[in-house]
């Protein structure tokens, strides 16, 4: 317990994360070129949709992704509600604008695999419905969070906010999901998935990695950088920059 | 009295003497709902298959444009702050206002909507129907938005951050309050639309007021 909370101050941790960054960046981009050369030269082109297929290497993880992060962010802005550690209310605001971004890659790679497979680059399905749900999710927690001056009440306030939707997002996904099951429109369903090619799940597999690897990376960059504004008046930041 | 009937009488008394406000929301209901009509064209086949959906938006948009009557004016002028510090459930308290602040907004917009039925030439059964969908609807809409209102207590933005905040919560009572109305004139039964609807609503009953209670209480600090 005592050596989990020693890096609970910021003090401590910005090092921590100085060090851990170096590694973090360089597997992320390892696993995505080595991701990206399974996905798009060895595995094969699919039965049904050719090469178009591909753009899942990246969809898939981003969308596992954009979930995952809203759920650590409300996890760090609980712990920070609750035992009022400052260092998990940056973990969470430093978490929010990287999901935002999965959520909208996702959104934008299953409008560019849409076009070519349905003919369309939007249709309302329900995971479509949803991802966008949870990017509204994510830009209210920007939102409120940056326009709160007070950092300790920013801190409150965007955690309770956090917490909420993180209740609510299981209610959403499946009120969405009924919604569009009763719409049934011309679109085509997407439950059915074929079974996929051995190759193609490792490509999957090590993409999620390298995603994981990025999103840890970007989180600490971005944590360092709260932390330096956050302190600035703190004696060690002035050693810590030089 | 419990605290809870002494809010909801101030409350309420306080949207008697001051009516103007309210009238304001509930305009906005009926213009907002008669514009689609002039914007789609008078087909009434096409208007009363989009019925559903554009008087549970127009009902949705007025509730929430009547959120900051729920706090701000208590907020400005320190009542709020003492309701805080004071020795009572600040829970209940917050039902109570938040309870009032339906019977102000939610209430009357029910009351008003078969004027838009009529207008949307919806049939008597369906209007039943929409009245018990519109009922615990928009007691669940002031219950959620009563969050966003404290969150937002006092910021600059307020007005428009309070939306970005609560729009996404809202997605659910859409689906289920709208679908009711939509099952009923594809003539389904709209009983699972509207159970649903009712069990959000005593999740919301039970959470709401605290979830609120705390974060007026960050606010407030």
């Amino acid at each position: 317990m005592n050596r989990w909370l020693h890096f609970a101050s910021p003090q401590r941790f910005y090092p921590l994360a100085g060090r851990l960054m170096p590694w973090l960046v360089v597997s992320a981009a390892l696993l995505a070129l080595a991701g990206l050369a399974i996905g798009l030269l060895i595995a094969p082109s699919d039965a049904q949709q050719g090469e178009g297929y591909r753009i899942i290497f990246v969809h898939v993880p981003a969308s596992w992704m954009s979930m995952f992060i809203y759920l650590v962010m409300a996890f760090w802005a609980g712990v920070g509600l609750v035992l009022n550690t400052r260092l998990s209310s940056m973990m969470a605001q430093a978490l929010a604008p990287t999901g935002a971004m999965f959520a909208l890659l996702s959104l934008l790679t299953g409008a560019l695999w849409g076009k070519p497979m349905w003919g369309a680059w939007w249709v309302w399905d329900a995971r479509l419905t949803s991802e966008l749900i949870l990017l509204f999710l994510y830009l209210g927690f920007i939102a409120l969070y940056s326009s709160i001056e007070d950092p300790s009440r920013a801190d409150r306030a965007s955690a309770v906010l956090a917490l909420v939707g993180a209740v609510n997002v299981p209610i959403i996904y499946f009120s969405v999901k009924w919604w569009s099951t009763l719409h049934q429109g011309a679109s085509v369903s997407l439950t059915r998935s074929p079974s996929m090619a051995v190759t193609m799940l490792w490509g999957m597999g090590i993409m999620v990695l390298a995603f994981w690897a990025y999103a840890i990376a970007v989180a600490l960059a971005r944590v360092r950088c709260i932390i330096l504004e956050r302190e600035a008046r703190a004696e060690w930041v002035k050693y810590a920059v030089e | 009295m419990s605290i809870f009937s002494l809010t909801l009488r101030r409350d309420l008394l306080l949207v008697i003497r001051e009516p103007a406000q309210g009238m304001a929301v509930l305009a906005f209901f009926v213009m907002a709902a008669s514009l689609f009509p002039i914007g789609v064209g008078p087909e009434s086949a096409l208007l009363r298959r989009i019925a559903p959906g554009i008087i549970w938006v127009a009902a949705l948009l007025a509730v929430l444009l009547g959120l900051p009557r729920l706090f701000e004016a208590d907020f400005l002028d320190g009542t709020l702050e003492q309701m805080v510090v004071g020795p009572v459930s600040l829970g209940l308290l917050v039902l109570g206002k938040i309870v009032a602040h339906w019977l102000s907004t939610g209430v009357p917009i029910v009351l008003l909507s078969p004027l838009l039925a009529i207008q949307f030439s919806l049939d008597r059964d369906s209007l039943l129907v929409m009245v018990g969908s519109l009922l615990p609807g928009t007691l669940l809409l002031s219950l959620i938005g009563a969050i966003g209102s404290a969150l937002t207590l006092g910021l600059r933005n307020s007005g428009v951050l309070v939306t970005v905040l609560v729009l996404p919560l809202y997605v659910p009572v859409l689906v289920f309050g709208a679908g009711a109305l939509e099952a009923d004139l594809a003539g389904m039964d709209a009983a699972a639309h509207l159970y649903l609807l009712v069990a959000l609503l005593a999740l919301a009953l039970f959470f709401a007021p605290w979830v609120t209670a705390a974060a007026l209480r960050i606010a407030l600090e």
